[in-house]
């Protein structure tokens, strides 16, 4: 079953994430800034989950970033390479390694981003090799 | 007051693997009255049960109507596979409090045979607010599991060969467990040579999918005194969460160490004084985190203290999970808290398998993560003793 699929399935928009999604659409990866402590974070909340404080921005992110870890599995569907990537920025977030050779994916690689259309939502943010 | 107030007098392990015919109502209600005969006790006794989300319905209320209870204390919480190690800690301080005298603890799940694979039994996830920045890379725990292992093996020089040594020593102990899932005793090689799953993880390094499950009672030490049963202790205690930190996620430890910290600063005692440990072990990779976090070896060592057999009874320096655990045994709704602290309290009271039995076997160790060591995951340790 799970090889039909060819495309994720689209992602569910809280009200409170909507903006950053509205940016994946148009191809760019937001993440949240706190001006009280100045540090990045994921995944958006109206509050730092460093500090507390309700001072947050929204930041568009440089879409670079390097491999902190990953997996090779022939049983995900759409992605073979799931992995976490530290932003520059700072964060680490979730996502794949995509338009790669499984095989040569390294902790510590540098990447790049890149989207991946969903089952009629917005796109996911993937990474390929930069 | 608690440490040492409340006895672990009851426990009971449904052999089940498939539960075909049988409602998940049903299983609680089947591993309940197991644990409460092997007390010597009856459902009338109860009036504190604790269950997490596998539980059906409103858990306590649900599970209090089917059974028949007349509680005036219930406790839920859940924190996946490690839930019933803390509802241990839980209701030994509630019993240590007065709030009650005889505490029921069950865990069941009938996924397997249901054909209702939901992951961790029980949980509903609409509405986690990571979902949607997760759900779509389709990481399930093996491919979570497999990033872990990965930075272990970046960062410490782990090999699949010393991951495979946790399974090989898990199925050495299930060869004499006649309701294990998996009884045939594994190589190095043949966990090397099974098909990758989630790179490192072969699926050798992954624990089984079973149904079943598990109870314990504990009683005041008044009521545990007049029954027939060996008794058990909880010495100290211990629980933590640990997340993604807002992106600062640091995959090198778990919230075991927290955990495991807490409950050896209670018991008054360190690793070394520990004979048996039941450790969780849904992949390999979560037992050799958890040898380091616990204090069992330096961080990052935990590759080399597995090898060679050292987890094997009669073999090693540490005897692990001399039931077969998850690997082998069983894992029922993939929540393998009960199962730890049934094969803990088997060693304390010398009723494990001859061939596994730890001599003379007086401090164990059970220790639980639930959740994903990739992600959220709530960690409980409980240190138990023989009286």
């Amino acid at each position: 079953m799970s090889d039909k699929i060819t495309l994720p399935k689209a992602p569910e928009i809280w009200p409170e994430a909507q903006p950053y999604w509205d940016a994946a659409s148009e191809g760019r990866l937001l993440v949240m800034r706190c001006l009280a402590c100045e540090e990045h974070y994921v995944h958006p909340r109206p509050f730092c989950p460093h500090c507390g404080s309700d001072r947050t921005e929204w930041r568009e992110a440089a879409g670079t970033g390097t491999i902190y870890t990953y997996t090779v599995t022939a049983r995900a569907p759409v992605f073979a390479v799931p992995a976490m990537v530290r932003l520059a920025e700072g964060p680490i977030m979730m996502t794949a390694i995509v338009d790669c050779d499984p095989g040569s994916v390294a902790i510590g690689q540098e990447v790049a981003l890149a989207f991946q259309p969903t089952d009629g939502g917005a796109p996911l943010p993937v990474f390929k090799p930069a | 007051m608690y440490p040492g107030d409340a006895n672990i007098v009851g426990m009971y392990e449904h052999p089940v693997r498939k539960a075909e015919g049988i409602s998940l109502a049903q299983l609680h209600a089947d591993v309940a009255r197991g644990a409460l005969e092997d007390a010597g006790l009856s459902l009338s006794d109860v009036d504190g049960y604790f269950c997490g989300a596998d539980a059906p319905g409103i858990g306590a209320m649900t599970m209090a109507q089917y059974m028949g209870l007349k509680l005036r204390y219930t406790d839920s919480t859940e924190t996946g596979g490690s839930s019933y190690i803390g509802h241990v800690h839980h209701a030994a301080l509630a019993i240590a409090a007065g709030k009650c005298d005889v505490a029921l603890i069950t865990c069941a799940d009938n996924q397997v045979a249901s054909r209702k694979f939901i992951g961790l039994g029980g949980v509903d996830w609409r509405g986690a607010p990571e979902q949607p920045f997760e759900d779509g890379y389709y990481v399930g725990p093996a491919a979570l599991y497999g990033m872990v292992a990965q930075r272990h093996m970046h960062a410490f020089g782990t090999t699949p060969e010393q991951l495979a040594w946790v399974k090989v020593a898990a199925s050495h102990h299930a060869q004499h467990n006649p309701n294990a899932m998996l009884r045939d005793v594994v190589t190095v090689e043949d966990v090397i040579a099974s098909p990758i799953v989630a790179d490192p993880l072969h699926r050798l390094d992954c624990c089984v999918m079973s149904d079943g499950g598990g109870a314990i009672v504990l009683a005041r030490p008044e009521i545990a005194k007049s029954l027939k049963r060996p008794r058990v202790r909880l010495r100290g205690a211990g629980e933590a969460v640990k997340h993604n930190a807002g992106g600062k996620i640091d995959l090198s430890f778990s919230a075991g160490r927290a955990s495991a910290r807490a409950a050896f600063h209670e018991a008054g005692i360190g690793p070394a004084d520990i004979r048996y440990a039941s450790l969780y072990d849904s992949f390999t990779i979560t037992v050799i985190m958890q040898l380091e976090d616990l204090g069992f070896c330096e961080k990052g060592e935990g590759g080399r203290f597995v090898a060679d057999g050292n987890l094997i009874s009669g073999v090693g320096s540490l005897p692990f999970n001399t039931d077969g655990g998850g690997l082998c045994n069983n894992h029922p709704g993939n929540r393998g808290g009960i199962t730890k602290l049934l094969e803990a309290i088997r060693q304390l009271r010398g009723e494990a398998h001859p061939a596994v039995q730890v001599p003379d076997c007086s401090l164990a160790i059970a220790h639980g993560t639930g959740g994903s060591l990739a992600g959220y995951h709530g960690a409980a340790t409980a240190i138990l003793e023989r009286i």
